[in-house]
């Protein structure tokens, strides 16, 4: 992908757009399939490799209004069918090609209560617009209409006007729910209860609120702005906060509803376990999960050397490992730390990595080098206990297994040594088992997460979770779309 | 926002506070630890043992040594003034029951969190000897508390200006040879010491507790920062541990991991002579 300057992109939009006003008769299919895709205008990756600030930098209206237009309006609306939280999508982007982005933003905020941040994080190649029928018409998932990027147009133009509608809330009931962890899933079921009129209280172990939002997103990815707003909303509303607070540990989860009067308690504490390889040299000087190099960077904000306290680890070349999103956001910010090289270890291909594409593109734009089909088999270091070197031997895709996905299977005698001073491990989260090892009868799987039924309860009675804790390392949007399912079953077990 | 309650100089470079902290002070048990954070935009967080908590008053007691950034400006706190963020109880508590005899060996500032262990131990029926090392007399802490607590007590400083002139090791080993020789001996110290105190129990099978005060972010068992090797295998000192079997801990991995951000060369330089100097030492002893 080569980098086209905001200006060039918003210019050719002006032009595109008032060629279409011009008209007097309604776009036809055919016409609004030769729209043409509007690029995300972004910062210019030698630029943006030595900062923090947001990559993509948001459309603008004329931009907003032609991508909308490319909506075919399908009747059978594919789309919401890949829509976890079941958006009306042409609905919204109806209202946006006409130009009305307040009503495209309400049409939104019926389904979801985080749009700037879906609109920024949501993986919609796999989701809406995997469905869409403009992509399937010009044969590439990534010419499908942008839905993501017109709904964060959207929700910022509103969040920019202050013109969001405080939500009206129900009168007291004297009823209180103890919301634990403050990621996406808590924040939406939070939201959801306090409108009831119940008392709700959050509690988060971090002296800041967001959840992966604020430890884990980079900034130039999501900034912390935009969640802070999120949950001074929340604060708006009545919702009562309380950081620095571990459950489990601070209070057990029993004692919040036997002795501090607590009715319900929702469990939205996320997937926050690193994994690691389990190879030789993993607990040398230089390696780290992805979450600690992300904490570090992003929540401590030490990538802000002269005024933060929290130090990161000074690295030349870095060897992260994984394909994930995780994955990107630890490469990228090695870059904007100033390594001189940053490789990606991957096991797979391009194809079957699980990161957003755009994430892949601006990554790969920045300069981070991508080794496919390669696995790390062993770090060495030095007398110092450093790191100075990555074993990794080859792979190559096998016969497709069960599920139709090719396996990587080991090249024998493939092994070859790159020099590293810095491995990031980025191969997923685990759950933490602090809340199930501290609370008696709460039912998990193997794998620790928390079993729930179709309503979001737990083994427990009044006891509800969802989120990463349940799925495993998922995302924002199911997170959310878990949150609205166990709030309404609170909200229902509450009015018994 | 946490109150510093009381604060109280006890020595050139230790400090002790009291701290409000209703929820953690009803919570902890010994053993336990929290993470602090004097600002929240760009502080960094730091953990610290809880050396006595008050749970009518609502206010946990840290003595804290100034070794970097944020403990000498935590030292700088006065009375009146707050601490940001302070999160705890954290950690597995010292499983205390009637073992027998006990020797607990503390070097340093290691007293501190040392001394609730101790107190527990003897409360649980436990015949205790306490040994308390430290490089010079001015930096014996808590003193007259262990002499309370303790059946027998040895105090030995590296220049002899009270007690007997050796390092901790030596009455260790001698404890450890009596007859019968003691049930469990628990070591909180530096690094080196513990390491050091693993190495005199090991030949007489004497079980050894060493508390890690490793790099922490969380504390709560995301980040893995704390991890250590122990017997092997990968433990997060903050929520496996903080304590665990000190003949298993590789102590040589951890001391490196320590250093990872010693922020100036020289600095990690003096470090390195200090232990390599108690090495020797020790190695003269063996
Ligand atoms: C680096 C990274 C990049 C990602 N990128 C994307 C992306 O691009 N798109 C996407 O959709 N998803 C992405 N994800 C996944 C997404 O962030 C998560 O699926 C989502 O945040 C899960 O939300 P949650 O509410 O379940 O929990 P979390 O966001 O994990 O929040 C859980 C909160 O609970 C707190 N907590 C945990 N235990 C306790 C306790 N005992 N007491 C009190 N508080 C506790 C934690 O401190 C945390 O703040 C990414 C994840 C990571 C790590
Ligand atoms: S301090 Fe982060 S896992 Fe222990």
């Amino acid at each position: 992908m080569s980098h086209s300057s905001p200006d060039i992109l918003m210019d050719a939009a002006r032009r595109d757009l008032d060629a279409v006003i011009k008209r007097d008769k309604p776009l036809t299919p055919k016409e609004r399939l030769a729209i043409p895709c509007q690029e995300m205008p972004a910062q210019d990756p030698a630029v943006r490799r030595g900062n923090m600030q947001e990559v993509a930098l948001g459309y603008s209206p004329e931009q907003a209004r032609l991508e909308s237009m490319r909506c075919l309006q399908c009747k059978n609306a594919p789309c919401v069918a890949g829509c976890p939280v079941g958006i009306d999508i042409p609905g919204f982007l109806k209202a946006a090609a006409e130009g009305d982005f307040q009503s495209a933003i309400e049409v939104i905020k019926r389904n979801s209560l985080l749009p700037a941040v879906c609109g920024r994080v949501c993986p919609q190649e796999v989701q809406c617009q995997e469905h869409c029928t403009v992509g399937k018409a010009l044969k590439d998932v990534n010419r499908a209409v942008s839905i993501g990027r017109v709904e964060r147009f959207v929700a910022d133009l509103e969040r920019e006007r202050g013109a969001a509608q405080a939500p009206v809330i129900h009168p007291e009931t004297g009823k209180k729910v103890a919301v634990i962890g403050s990621g996406p899933a808590s924040i939406t079921v939070a939201a959801d209860v306090r409108r009831e009129g119940h008392k709700v209280v959050i509690f988060e172990a971090f002296h800041k609120p967001g959840g992966v939002m604020v430890y884990g997103i980079p900034e130039f990815r999501l900034p912390k702005r935009i969640v802070q707003e999120e949950i001074d909303a929340l604060t708006a509303m009545g919702v009562e906060l309380h950081t620095n607070f571990v459950v489990g540990r601070t209070r057990r989860l029993k004692d919040l509803m036997e002795k501090d009067g607590f009715d319900a308690v929702f469990i939205g504490t996320g997937a926050g376990l690193p994994k690691f390889m389990g190879i030789e040299g993993e607990n040398l000087v230089g390696v780290f999960s992805a979450n600690e190099y992300l904490t570090r960077s992003n929540l401590m904000r030490a990538y802000d050397a002269a005024r933060a306290d929290t130090p990161i680890y000074r690295s030349r070349k870095v060897a992260v490992l994984g394909g994930g999103n995780v994955a990107m956001d630890a490469a990228r910010t090695a870059v904007r730390l100033g390594a001189a090289e940053v490789y990606l270890v991957y096991r797979r291909t391009e194809v079957e990595m699980p990161a957003r594409v755009e994430e892949i593109a601006h990554a790969k734009e920045e300069g981070v080098i991508f080794h496919y089909l390669e696995n790390a088999r062993r770090i060495c270091g030095d007398d110092q206990g450093c790191v100075t070197s990555l074993e990794c031997v080859r792979y190559e895709l096998g016969e497709p297994d069960a599920s139709g996905r090719r396996r990587p299977v080991e090249i024998k005698g493939s092994e070859f040594m790159m020099e590293v001073d810095t491995v990031i491990v980025a191969i997923g989260n685990d759950s933490n088992p602090l809340i199930p090892r501290t609370t008696d009868g709460l039912k998990i799987t193997k794998w620790g997460n928390i079993i729930v039924d179709e309503t979001g309860k737990t083994s427990l009675d009044r006891v509800f979770a969802g989120g990463d804790i349940v799925l495993g390392a998922a995302t924002v949007i199911l997170a959310m779309g878990e949150g609205r399912r166990a709030a309404a079953s609170i909200n229902a077990k509450l009015r018994e | 926002m946490n109150k510093v309650l009381a604060r109280e100089q006890l020595s050139a470079d230790v400090v002790m506070m009291r701290v409000e902290a209703p929820l953690i002070a009803r919570e902890r048990r010994p053993g336990q630890f929290i993470i602090l954070q004097l600002n929240n935009e760009f502080g960094e967080r730091i953990p610290l043992t809880i050396a006595d908590a008050d749970p009518v008053e609502g206010s946990i007691t840290l003595i804290f040594q100034t070794v970097g950034l944020t403990t000498h400006k935590l030292a700088d706190k006065r009375v009146g003034e707050f601490i940001e963020s302070v999160l705890g109880p954290l950690g597995q508590p010292t499983h205390i029951e009637k073992f027998g005899t006990v020797v607990c060996v503390g070097g340093g500032i290691g007293v501190a969190p040392l001394h609730p262990i101790a107190k527990g131990m003897k409360e649980a029926g436990n015949k205790l000897i306490v040994i308390m090392g430290a490089r010079t007399k001015e930096l014996l802490v808590l003193e007259d508390q262990m002499r309370n607590l303790a059946d027998e007590l040895i105090i030995c400083t590296d220049d002899g200006s009270v007690g007997r002139k050796c390092l901790v090791t030596e009455p260790l080993k001698e404890v450890c040879g009596r007859r019968p020789k003691p049930d469990l001996a628990v070591a909180i110290g530096p690094p080196i010491m513990m390491k050091f105190c693993a190495e005199a129990t090991r030949p007489f099978a004497v079980p050894t507790v060493v508390s890690l005060n490793t790099i922490m972010i969380d504390g709560t068992g995301m980040c893995g920062g704390c991890r250590v090797t122990v017997g092997g295998h990968t433990k997060f000192v903050c929520v496996d541990g903080p304590e665990f079997d000190g003949h298993q801990v590789d102590f040589d991995n951890m001391m490196k991991r320590l250093r990872a951000y010693k922020p100036h060369e020289d600095k990690a330089h003096h470090q390195c002579h200090l232990e390599s100097e108690i090495e020797l030492k020790e190695k003269k002893q063996l």
